[in-house]
């Protein structure tokens, strides 16, 4: 006899598992950005294209765990979160680890030489914003929690003060961006403008992590407000 | 009524060997459902479960199974046309024993969901509309019992959400939710034991020759839950701080609160299904039994003999035992969403539901109840994904179980009609 029974039927897999093991790939991918920086700055190109392979690996993975989830929200399930919330956190996590390949790869596949004034302003700001996306990877990891209390009190106040905490890290990345995008005006003349260029669209990128983990910890603030 | 002299002993044995069957059916398969929050909540082992539920079924079944399996036995049709042909009446009940037995076999070998209940409720009428005729079957009664099917799940539910809602606002919610949990944790058991042993009282162990007035009841139901909650406190003391558990999920010390608790939901969840679903099986062989005995005089009012529920417990501890374990095995590695406290407001607020329903007299369907019980937690906010399909799947059984339950009962009547006449 199977043992599928309407009791069992009635269980559909949990998202937030597969949503936090996501996002848990994606930090490590981010987490290999500063690295990629600092081994450019070094001068090592070696180094760089295998920090670049782990990163497209890991890009990888996190695809494979991001399209498992997918395959499984059907309509029909009845979640704590908005299933269209729940997809929207996860293209987040996914265009962290996007943008974190899009960034080995230019560095691979074009020599980008980095101006000495430059190199501090650069390894800070990527680092802070890898900090954002680590920040939102903590808060990711509090689902659990927030499930558990069904969104409301001292929990719920614990992940908006790391929101809060995601917001400040955000708003730094955005000065540090700034300055960065000065000092590599202030060399624009000994530079060759396609390079002015691709640096230009990099710090953007580079950014936009932060931009993206801020994204995911705001809808995580919307979720809490309903 | 010559024939029913003649083959009264043999028309017993055969409504005992349907009976058997049938309730073999309840816990092979049914039974799991019902133990399945709890195992699957990792509160108990399919080893425990298996104990509890042999023991708590039948404890149901014998103490508060009376009234539903009076109105299989007798609400369901109306046989005053029949006054001279109490025969029929003996090979319907035996009929709608088989068919439903039969049609759950089928349906568990392919994995449809249907009720125990709403098969023998659908082969009791098929057989009064091919044996009897149309106006035979009590319309009013069935409506009610539909009606009741629609309303106990949704009843399961609303329970089980302010069950999860208080247990949030009392425990989880606090700034030391461990030291709530067990602060209120002999609070919830106290519950368990008050509302069951209450409900079960309330005109109910009439055929135990124990009579209590209302005050009484209350009284004696009070006493029962303090001294469920002084156990319960004992074994919640016992639980201490998981700090590395804590460190993963920060509730895991406060979830590890509830599994004690649980022991008492899941034997209240047994209790509860005994008292409900063994009179599927029972209330056919205890008609056969009273019109045998009465030499086929309808209107006696024969009392339920307990050894007739003894069989309905005994069949489903077999039924458990030969396949219901295997049943319940797979539901405990499926189940992993449901944490002990979900798993708790869920198994409480079903069994409560289902041990009013059949107080009423009411035959509802336990697994129905308890998955309304379950979707209200989930309602509030409480499980990573339900699939609502289910629900579709629910209205689908009743729509396909009622016609061919039935259909089945008619066929397996004019079969034994052509046997003995």
């Amino acid at each position: 006899m199977p043992t599928n029974t309407t009791f069992t039927n009635l269980f559909g897999r949990s998202p937030f598992k597969p949503l936090q093991e996501h996002m848990l790939v994606v930090k490590e991918c981010t987490r290999e950005v500063p690295k990629i920086f600092e081994a450019l700055c070094g001068g090592d190109t070696q180094k760089v294209k295998s920090i670049q392979a782990r990163i497209s690996e890991l890009e990888s993975k996190a695809d494979a765990i991001k399209n498992d989830l997918r395959a499984h929200l059907p309509k029909s399930l009845f979640m704590p979160v908005d299933r269209r919330d729940l997809l929207e956190v996860l293209d987040l996590q996914d265009s962290l680890a996007d943008t974190a390949e899009d960034i080995a790869e230019l560095l691979v596949e074009r020599s980008m030489e980095v101006h000495g004034s430059m190199k501090q302003p650069l390894i800070s700001m990527v680092s802070r914003c890898v900090d954002a996306c680590v920040q939102s990877a903590r808060i990711i990891a509090r689902l659990d929690e927030l499930v558990e209390t069904g969104f409301r009190g001292p929990e719920s106040d614990a992940v908006l003060a790391m929101v809060d905490e995601l917001n400040k890290i955000e708003s730094d990345t955005d000065q540090m961006g700034i300055e960065l995008s000065r000092s590599l005006f202030a060399q624009e003349d000994t530079m060759k403008p396609i390079s002015v260029v691709l640096w230009y669209e990099l710090i953007k990128m580079i950014g936009s992590l932060a931009d993206d983990a801020e994204k995911i910890g705001n809808r995580l603030r919307l979720l809490l407000a309903q | 009524m010559e024939i029913i002299q003649e083959f009264g002993t043999i028309f017993i044995v055969i409504a005992i060997v349907f009976g058997l069957y049938m309730t073999w059916g309840i816990g092979a398969n049914d039974v799991a459902n019902v133990m399945g929050t709890s195992v699957g909540s990792g509160a108990i082992t399919v080893k425990t479960a298996i104990i509890i539920a042999a023991i708590f079924e039948f404890a149901g079944a014998a103490i508060a199974g009376g009234n539903v399996t009076k109105t299989i036995r007798k609400g369901i049709i109306d046989p005053t046309s029949i006054v001279n042909n109490p025969e029929i009446l003996i090979f319907g009940m035996l009929a709608a024993l088989l068919a439903a037995a039969v049609w759950l076999m089928i349906a568990s070998t392919r994995g449809w969901p249907v009720s125990t209940t709403h098969s023998i409720v659908g082969a009791v009428v098929g057989f009064a509309i091919a044996g009897i005729g149309i106006e035979a079957v009590a319309w009013g009664k069935i409506g009610q019992i539909v009606a009741s099917w629609i309303i106990s799940p949704v009843l399961g539910g609303a329970v089980a959400f302010a069950l999860m809602m208080s247990i949030r606002k009392l425990i989880l919610n606090t700034d030391d939710p461990f030291a709530m949990a067990k602060k209120w944790g002999p609070f919830y058991v106290f519950l368990v034991g008050f509302i069951i042993s209450l409900v079960t009282m309330f005109k109910g162990l009439k055929h135990l020759n124990l009579e209590l007035s209302v005050p009484m009841s209350f009284l004696v139901a009070f006493i029962f839950g303090i001294l469920m909650a002084i156990i319960g406190w004992w074994m919640i003391q016992r639980v201490e701080v998981d700090i590395d558990a804590d460190k993963e999920f920060h509730f895991a010390s406060v979830e590890k609160v509830f599994v004690p608790m649980m022991i008492f939901t899941a034997c209240a969840m047994a209790f509860a299904h005994g008292s409900n679903d063994v009179a599927n099986g029972v209330g056919p062989m205890a008609a056969v039994y009273g019109l045998v005995k009465s030499g086929g005089e309808l209107s006696q009012s024969s009392p339920m003999p307990i050894w007739i529920l003894m069989i309905g417990g005994v069949g489903i501890v077999v039924g458990l035992a030969t396949y219901g374990y295997r049943v319940m095995r797979t539901i405990g590695t499926k189940i992993t969403e449901l944490t002990p406290t979900r798993g708790f407001c869920a198994t409480m607020a079903a069994a409560a539901v289902v041990v009013l329903a059949s107080r009423t007299g009411m035959p509802v369907s336990t697994t129905h109840i308890a998955v309304g019980a379950v979707i209200g937690v989930g309602f509030a906010r409480g499980i990573g994904a339900l699939d609502l399909r289910v629900i579709g799947s629910i209205v689908m059984s009743w729509i396909v179980t009622l016609p061919i339950g039935g259909a089945l009962a008619a066929i397996f009547f004019f079969i034994l009609r052509g046997i003995f006449t």
